[in-house]
């Protein structure tokens, strides 16, 4: 892990300008937020291919849905709270049913968005993106997996939901780092403990890892970046091969990551999981650091659940 | 493009038969809308049979018109419609709205040839024909988008946002038709949700408006053909219909809104057509 520090939201504007050079059907829309989400980075070089829609969540769906049907691949970017909360039958008729190549990036989610507060921290947009059928969902943890998970999405056909973080977190990957949609990425090999990570936790996982290695307890973390498909394989090994498992995610804890695992291992490999996440409550005001410590979802909480 | 009397009347002979061929979908599936469907119908005949670049033999001609039916429900008006223009068998209508049937409840482009987008949920249509409209002018295409909402459809908010959007980037290849039947499932839309003055609505919100008798083939023509001319702005055709046009028991009758006829109303119903009446 390196010490700079870039936001997921931050990658996600350079990635779509990069995309954007490569490809001219990729085509970008936002709601009155592009300064924020960055989609303005695509914007200020491609403006005849970007659409502000003004804050009109619903609509910028659908009309990303008429523009997919026509061949081109749109992004469309909001705060996740709009996206998933307000447009989510737009998603769900005009974007899923009809299996329409859409892409939605729902930027600032989770509790470090920091002092806008609960309505703008968005805690379900996992839960209700991963039920929906054809749709795919990705929470990427640090700049180098978001830039390669933006020009992915752009190959791969059909709906997907990139989850990215307003707050700055560590550059976890090297540049030649693999991914691969559907596999999670492990981090480590101990086997006291697995730490099941999701966006801007794996950095928080990885502190806790390198904190819980010198009191002597040797833990992996799984970077779980896509959760739709989710890597069966990866939790099945881990439930396996380590001796506890803990789930930790910017995002409330009934439907997020712990959930996903949960389905996993009662169906594979029946287990105890911990799983720590916002307690099925909203967010509050406060700074992101702050917020991670109350929410129990920082490093040093994932320490405390070893020790 | 000139218009014959021939023209009219064969239109109008197609309307006629799109309107018989609702009845026996909903009559077979014994599930349906009706009203909203009869009340469309001739809007659907003149755009498929004069008004859109389309080839059932090219279905997915990038340059061809589209079309988007916001108002799903009126599902078995377009599948009567796509049947008759000849992108799938008449056969299927009979399988309206049944189990492991093409023809689901609501119309499924993934499924069904010549469906141009799904829809259902109403208030999105608009928004997702904006998208179509940007689209064709983003890539030069040329192509013409209509998309046909139900007064009713109207109330919902996300027209609003989609009518915006559709002035602002000067959609002037974008059509807007109001199926203007002043009915909905709870009553007259004037009592339920009073959505009027629609014209004045649509003017200030950038579109070209205008008004015509959408039951009648002649002046559907006309007003399409001047709405052909409009540049630099989206225009809308506020078509005043009556619910459930061509069967005199289901005219104006909010009850045919979504209810299959039994056995006696459904030849009632075809006697009428039989009988010749429009």
């Amino acid at each position: 892990m390196k010490e700079e520090n870039k936001a997921t939201r931050q990658s996600y504007g350079e990635a779509l300008e990069y995309i954007g050079s490569i490809n001219k059907d990729i085509v970008v829309l936002d709601a009155d937020l592009a300064g924020a989400t960055k989609s303005d980075i695509f914007k200020k070089k491609y403006p005849e291919r970007f659409f502000d829609i003004g804050i009109a969540e619903q609509d910028m769906i659908g009309t990303a849905a008429g523009l997919a049907t026509c061949g081109k691949i749109p992004f469309a970017s909001t705060f996740a709270v709009f996206a998933t909360g307000r447009a989510y039958d737009q998603i769900r008729n005009s974007v899923c049913y009809p299996n329409l190549n859409v892409k939605i990036c729902g930027s600032h989610a989770g509790v470090t968005v920091g002092e806008d507060g609960a309505t703008h921290q968005m805690l379900e947009d996992i839960n209700i993106m991963k039920g929906l059928p054809n749709m795919k969902v990705f929470c990427p943890s640090d700049e180098t997996q978001t830039k390669w998970l933006v020009e992915e999405v752009a190959k791969l056909y059909g709906p997907c939901y990139i989850r990215t973080a307003r707050l700055a977190s560590p550059i976890i990957y090297d540049e030649n780092q693999n991914f691969e949609i559907g596999k999670a990425v492990q981090i480590g090999d101990g086997t006291d403990g697995t730490i099941f990570a999701t966006g801007i936790c794996v950095s928080e996982a990885i502190k806790a890892q390198e904190k819980l290695q010198k009191k002597g307890i040797n833990v992996r973390v799984v970077d779980m970046f896509s959760l739709k498909p989710v890597d069966e394989e990866i939790i099945v090994k881990c439930a396996k091969e380590t001796r506890k498992l803990i789930s930790v995610e910017d995002h409330n804890i009934i439907g997020g990551l712990g959930s996903i695992i949960a389905d996993v291992l009662a169906k594979e490999y029946p287990c105890k999981l911990i799983k720590l996440g916002v307690n099925d409550s909203f967010g509050k005001s406060g700074k992101a650091m702050e917020l991670l410590k109350e929410f129990r979802i920082d490093n040093d909480s994932i320490v405390e659940v070893f020790e | 493009m000139k218009i014959t009397e021939e023209d009219i009347k064969c239109l109008k002979q197609t309307a006629k038969v799109i309107r018989r061929d609702i009845i026996e979908e909903i009559y077979e599936g014994q599930s349906g809308h009706p009203g909203g469907a009869l009340s469309c119908t001739d809007i659907l005949t003149v755009l498929y049979f004069n008004q859109m670049n389309i080839n059932p033999q090219k279905i997915d001609d990038p340059n061809r018109d589209r079309f988007v039916l916001s108002k799903g429900h009126a599902s078995a008006a377009l599948y009567a419609t796509l049947a008759e223009r000849g992108y799938f068998s008449k056969e299927e209508l009979k399988k309206f709205r049944k189990l492991n049937s093409i023809l689901q409840g609501h119309p499924d482009m993934k499924h069904i040839p010549g469906v141009d987008m799904s829809s259902g949920s109403l208030g999105q249509g608009l928004s997702v024909a904006n998208g179509m409209a940007i689209s064709s002018k983003l890539d030069g295409r040329g192509f013409r988008v209509y998309c046909l909402v139900g007064d009713g459809e109207i109330e919902e908010g996300q027209i609003w946002e989609a009518t915006m959007t559709s002035a602002h980037y000067k959609l002037d290849n974008l059509c807007l038709i109001v199926d203007n039947n002043n009915l909905q499932i709870d009553g007259k839309v004037t009592d339920v949700m009073n959505v009027n003055p629609i014209k004045e609505k649509f003017e200030s919100f950038g579109f070209e408006v205008f008004e015509t008798n959408g039951n009648d083939i002649d002046s559907l023509i006309t007003i399409f053909q001047k709405a052909k001319t409009v540049k630099g702005r989206p225009t809308a055709i506020i078509a005043k219909t009556v619910k459930g046009k061509g069967v005199s028991f289901m005219e104006n009758q909010v009850g045919w809104h979504g209810k299959a006829p039994n056995e006696e109303q459904y030849r009632e119903a075809l006697k009428e057509f039989d009988n010749g009446k429009e």
